[in-house]
């Protein structure tokens, strides 16, 4: 990639400081502009009547006495409600094979899931819109729910859509080598172990929720949308309610947390749309805490059955899986719910050399909230296979798991190269980070400290992941299989008469820092002070068209275009400078807001001036010159698939075998994520992510009963970690960059989130391991912790 | 999760608080700090026609040091206990046990008279009100009476107050010089209810003598186990597996986090930490 190299270097660069984010005050201060925050003249409330039932057949539903309640403005049924929307279906093309049933906002003929809307009731209230829901009469017969996705497949399951013969959603097979050739082979020890990986949920502080705003005099809807991806919305409200795309506009103003959560149709979401533009008004749906946990995503719920096989030297031969995954009824639209288990297919053991390499992966329907993408797709599953059993096999040939890494993981110096499953990957560095890992941890100290404790009765483990991370994902992730997801972001950089710069992108910011990251690019690479640096994003209608922030690609693909543009733009100033002054542009730079001499740093030209003359004397200006004071580039990854990330990570834990608590005492994290655009948001993205995989590890999961009732639908049952919980969390950098952009950039925001729960569940397992004692289950809650100990 | 409409009085006086409820037949529900009766509402859970906010009657204030122990007015709140002199001195069991009780947000506006008439099971006061034979004062349309902690705690959710009295006031006995109490709870994160946990008060440690051993987060109400205090009392607290036999007296109850098997092996466990922490 050629580009501006130097841009880095430069004095007022702020691409590498650690600078404040500008939003922060604002948001401090109260100032933030949430969904929830809009009051639109004559807005109305919708309340959703929801399924009770994991599975019900819909005989009817009399909504008489609620349409007469106080307040009640409309009542809409499934059946009423898919008159004015049509219905979606969540499959990708390239996904082959993956099928999902048409699933509408509001169920029409079935309910599939518990919290499944049913009635959408809008009131001049949400109090009203509730008061009225009560008043709903539905006449549902309950059906036998499919809840166990390790039955859901068998003879004597209920199908759950009639149109298919059984309630598989989707498979693949990965066969590299000669698997059963392998660990047949002499000297080779097989472990097996079988995963369960419980289901979670994002738990974003701010709920889903929308305004949804129809004028028909334009016929326009207007989306207040908290989530990632607006152009994406546009598309999908566009096609479903029959609007003109061009008359959809998304605006996401500040957005309380994501994680992927809010990357997706859900039902209650297009039903307000559809409701604004049957009423002519402004809805507003907020989700509360107890629809967030029936109906926001979930993520993971996989049981996997896998073995490694490992040479006497401590070679790993291969590693031999069978993946299954329930998704819930539908595939989620548009971004399907086979991309998690795909992701597994794809990524388990990637840092690894190895030759032999077999997955299997079935994803199966339930009644159970859809599953989909949520931060770390698929990784802490695919790197709780390998590493765990890298470690597992390590404890059986007696060798530490530090050498047993040292001896398989992919030279630092052997890019490019494709990964046993066949991703190809480039400027990934776990040696580094590993080395790094073991000096910033102290590991021989660790494992003295180790020792010692045992003998004391005291029972710690230290246990480690290294891991890769998919990271700004090419047209081949989604846009290739048919979704409407741009893969390419879009910036531009305006300047203004006073000297500012305007910028804007179609990368979204939900906390993580986007904006800020924006600005400081476009400052550094064209040379004014951050603080004459405003951001726009989250506005269909105002911003370059884009795919917004997912996937940790933010910061590598929208920070690309965001350099490109910048570096346009002070092209396009200095050639005006060059006239106006006499000099020739190669003379020139632009730094601190002021053209100067190259080399010197002579002050020139205050921009101000110059954009004054442009703009208003342009008579001052040779009649041949079109200066033009702003810029906009596009950009987009395109000969890699993905641009992969690397870390290791290393968890020291207590467990207490008393009790079977685990204590997190420190965790560890070395990164790369190529270019560290802001070090302090790089770090809390790494730390909020190793937090909310030690969330996974250790605390959280949405648990059912037989008959598929969420149980622990509140933050008083569903238990995230908290502060008081959480380990001192180290991180370091490597810095490798890729070579696929001139920023170097790659993704840093799903890392933590991938890697920590192997890294925890290696640490609980070395503590364990003088017991002759382990666990395979996440959560590992107490309980979990205390039966392994106690089980003969 | 919204509230359905409801009426709201604030009285001025406790006469007119029962009153209030008196009037409200069972439809009237008292509201104090409002930290477990808000939710309840809002998942409509509960649905009272009114609420009597109790936070205007002095005659439910108060925190005091008197002859016979401390008296707290029944809406003090958790952080007006913490903060009140010398708590560690004058009650320790409390002052040990109050950190543990959710999070500074909540005890901020959370009563001990709210804890002590809601009585969930896995509630802190309720096991240290048995530990320290509380007496808890109780005001209705019969009159005042008082009711000792051990014949309070009936049930799950479920107490010797009626729908139509109010707690005023809970009085902790002084204690006496010899005194020792132990705190142990088992919690996945600070503040949260517990899994398990105990409070105790023992007249004496070497031998132990008297002992009050309040459970809490193991059954359906918090609760003591006589003949397990019996089984440690003269002994020195550091054998204490024969007396654990006598845990099976409790019904432990299972829920989503664990089940009723590893509560009861949690019980034991809390019990020995605490007794352990007491005599060391
Ligand atoms: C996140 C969270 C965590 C918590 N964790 C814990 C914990 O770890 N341990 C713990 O013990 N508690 C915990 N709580 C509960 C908290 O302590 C409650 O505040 C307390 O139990 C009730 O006190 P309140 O003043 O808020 O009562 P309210 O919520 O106002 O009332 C509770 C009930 O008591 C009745 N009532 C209140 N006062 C009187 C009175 N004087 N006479 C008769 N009836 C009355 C009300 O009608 C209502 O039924 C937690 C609460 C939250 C929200």
């Amino acid at each position: 990639m050629t580009g501006p190299a130097m841009i880095f270097d430069k004095p007022n660069s702020y691409i590498g400081q650690p600078t404040p984010r500008a939003d922060a005050a604002r948001l401090l201060a109260g100032r933030g502009r949430f969904v929830d925050d809009l009051q639109l003249p004559r807005m109305v409330h919708a309340a959703f009547y929801r399924s009770p039932y994991a599975h019900a057949k819909i005989n009817g539903i009399d909504v008489t006495e609620a349409r007469a309640a106080p307040g009640v403005v409309a009542v809409y049924t499934g059946a009423e409600l898919s008159k004015h929307v049509t219905p979606y279906v969540g499959v990708l093309s390239h996904l082959a094979g993956l099928r999902s049933a048409p699933q509408h906002p509001l169920a029409v003929d079935a309910a599939r899931w518990q919290g499944e809307p049913l009635v959408m009731v809008i009131a001049q209230t949400r109090a009203q819109a509730e008061d009225a829901c009560e008043l709903i009469d539905p006449d549902l017969e309950e059906l036998p729910a499919v809840v166990d996705s390790e039955t859901a497949l068998d003879a004597e399951t209920p199908v759950l859509h009639s149109e298919f013969d059984s309630n598989l959603a989707w498979e693949r097979t990965v066969d590299v080598g000669d698997i059963d050739s392998a660990f047949a082979a002499p000297g080779v020890t097989v472990v097996e172990r079988q995963f369960r990986f419980g289901r979670h949920t994002g738990v974003t502080l701010e709920s889903r929720g929308t305004v949804c705003d129809y004028d028909p005099s334009e016929e326009q809807l207007t989306v207040y949308y908290s989530g990632q991806a607006p152009h994406m919305m546009q598309v999908i409200y566009s096609k479903h309610l029959g609007i003109a795309e061009e008359n959809v506009r998304v605006i996401s103003n500040d957005v309380g947390g994501s994680f992927g959560i809010k990357i997706h149709t859900y039902g209650d979401e297009i039903a307000a749309g559809v409701a604004a533009k049957l009423l002519n008004r402004p809805v507003k749906f907020i989700a509360d805490r107890l629809e967030s946990f029936m109906t926001d995503i979930h993520a993971r719920d996989h049981v996997v059955t896998a073995k490694m096989g490992i040479s006497e030297q401590g070679t790993i031969v291969g590693i031999d899986f069978d993946d299954l995954t329930g998704i819930g009824p539908f595939s989620m639209y548009p971004r399907t719910s086979a991309i998690e288990c795909n992701q597994v297919l794809n990524l388990t053991g990637a840092p690894y050399a190895m030759e032999n390499y077999r997955a299997k992966g079935r994803v199966v329907f339930q009644n159970k909230t859809l599953m989909c993408q949520y931060r770390a797709v698929g990784h802490p599953i695919a790197m709780a296979i390998a590493d765990c059993l890298l470690e597992d096999c390590a404890r059986s040939i007696g060798m530490d798991p530090v050498d047993v890494r040292r001896k398989n993981l992919m030279a630092d110096d052997s890019y490019p190269r494709n990964s046993t499953s066949g991703m190809k990957l480039d400027d990934l560095s776990h040696q580094k980070a590993l080395e790094k890992l073991t000096e910033i941890m102290d590991y021989k100290g660790l494992r003295d400290d180790q020792e010692a404790k045992r003998k004391a009765g005291v029972y710690r483990g230290i246990g480690f992941v290294s891991m890769v991370e998919v990271t700004n994902p090419s047209p081949m992730f989604y846009g290739i299989g048919g979704a409407p997801i741009a893969s390419q972001d879009g910036a531009t950089v305006r300047l203004d008469a006073g000297g500012a710069l305007h910028i804007s992108s179609s990368i979204t910011e939900q906390g993580q820092g986007t904006n800020a990251i924006l600005g400081q690019i476009a400052a550094g690479v064209f040379g004014v002070d951050i603080e004459r640096v405003k951001v726009s994003t989250g506005d269909t209608k105002t911003v370059p068209y884009g795919g917004g922030t997912w996937a940790s690609r933010g910061a590598g693909i929208g920070g690309e275009a965001m350099l490109q543009a910048a570096h346009a733009l002070k092209e396009q100033v200095l050639e005006v400078a060059g006239v106006l002054l006499q000099t020739p542009v190669e003379a020139l730079d632009i730094k601190n807001g002021c053209v100067v001499d190259a080399g010197t740093d002579n002050e020139r030209m205050p921009l101000a001036d110059l954009a004054r003359t442009v703009y208003y004397r342009g008579n001052e200006l040779p009649s041949d010159l079109k200066p033009e004071l702003i810029a906009t580039r596009h950009y987009r990854v395109s000969d890699f698939p993905f641009v992969f990330t690397n870390g290791a990570m290393a968890a020291h834990v207590e467990v207490d075998i008393e009790t079977g608590f685990v204590k997190v005492l420190h965790f560890w994290a070395v990164e790369d994520c190529g270019r560290v655009i802001n070090p302090m948001l790089v770090d809390e993205q790494v730390r909020g992510g190793v937090v909310q995989g030690i969330g996974g590890a250790l605390y959280e999961e949405c648990l059912y009963s037989p008959e598929g009732q969420l149980m622990n639908a509140t933050m008083a049952d569903y238990i995230v970690p908290m502060a008081a919980e959480m380990p001192e969390i180290t991180v370091a950098h490597i810095e490798t960059p890729t070579k696929t952009s001139v920023l170097g950039a790659k993704g840093a925001g799903e890392a933590g989130t991938g890697g920590a729960p192997a890294a925890i569940m290696n640490a609980v397992n070395d503590a364990l391991s003088p017991l002759g004692k382990s666990i395979w289950q996440m959560p590992m809650t107490p309980e979990r912790v205390l039966q392994v100990i106690n089980r003969n | 999760m919204k509230a359905p409409d409801f009426d709201y009085a604030r009285p001025s006086s406790l006469q007119e608080a029962l009153a209030l409820l008196a009037a409200g037949e069972g439809g009237a529900q008292p509201l104090a700090g409002g930290q477990s009766l808000m939710p309840m509402l809002n998942f409509r859970i509960s649905t009272p026609e009114m609420l009597v906010d109790l936070s205007g009657l002095p005659e439910l204030r108060g925190l005091e040091q008197t002859p016979q122990g401390l008296r707290i007015g029944a809406m003090t709140r958790y952080c007006e206990l913490e903060a009140f002199p010398d708590l560690a001195k004058i009650q320790p069991l409390v002052a040990a046990a109050l950190p543990h009780i959710a999070h500074d947000a909540i005890r901020n506006r959370g009563t001990i008279g709210g804890s002590v008439a809601l009585a969930d099971p896995a509630a802190e006061m309720p096991a240290i009100l048995l530990a320290l034979g509380a007496v808890i004062s109780l005001d209705g349309p019969n009159g005042p009476r008082d009711v000792a902690a051990d014949d309070y705690f009936l049930g799950y959710y479920e107490t010797a107050c009626e729908p139509d009295e109010l707690i005023t006031s809970i009085l902790l006995p002084k204690i006496e010089p010899g005194d020792s109490f132990g705190f142990h709870e088992l919690v996945q994160r600070h503040g949260d209810y517990a899994m398990a946990g105990v409070a105790i008060r023992s007249s004496g440690i070497a031998p132990l003598a008297g002992l009050r051993i309040g459970f809490f987060g193991v059954a359906d109400r918090a609760l003591r186990v006589t003949a397990l205090e019996d089984a440690l009392n003269g002994t020195d607290g550091t054998d204490i597996a024969g007396a654990l036999s006598h845990l099976s007296e409790i019904d432990f109850q299972g829920d989503t986090k664990i089940t009723a098997e590893t509560r009861a092996h949690y019980a034991g466990v809390a019990l020995k930490r605490a007794l352990k922490e007491m005599l060391t």
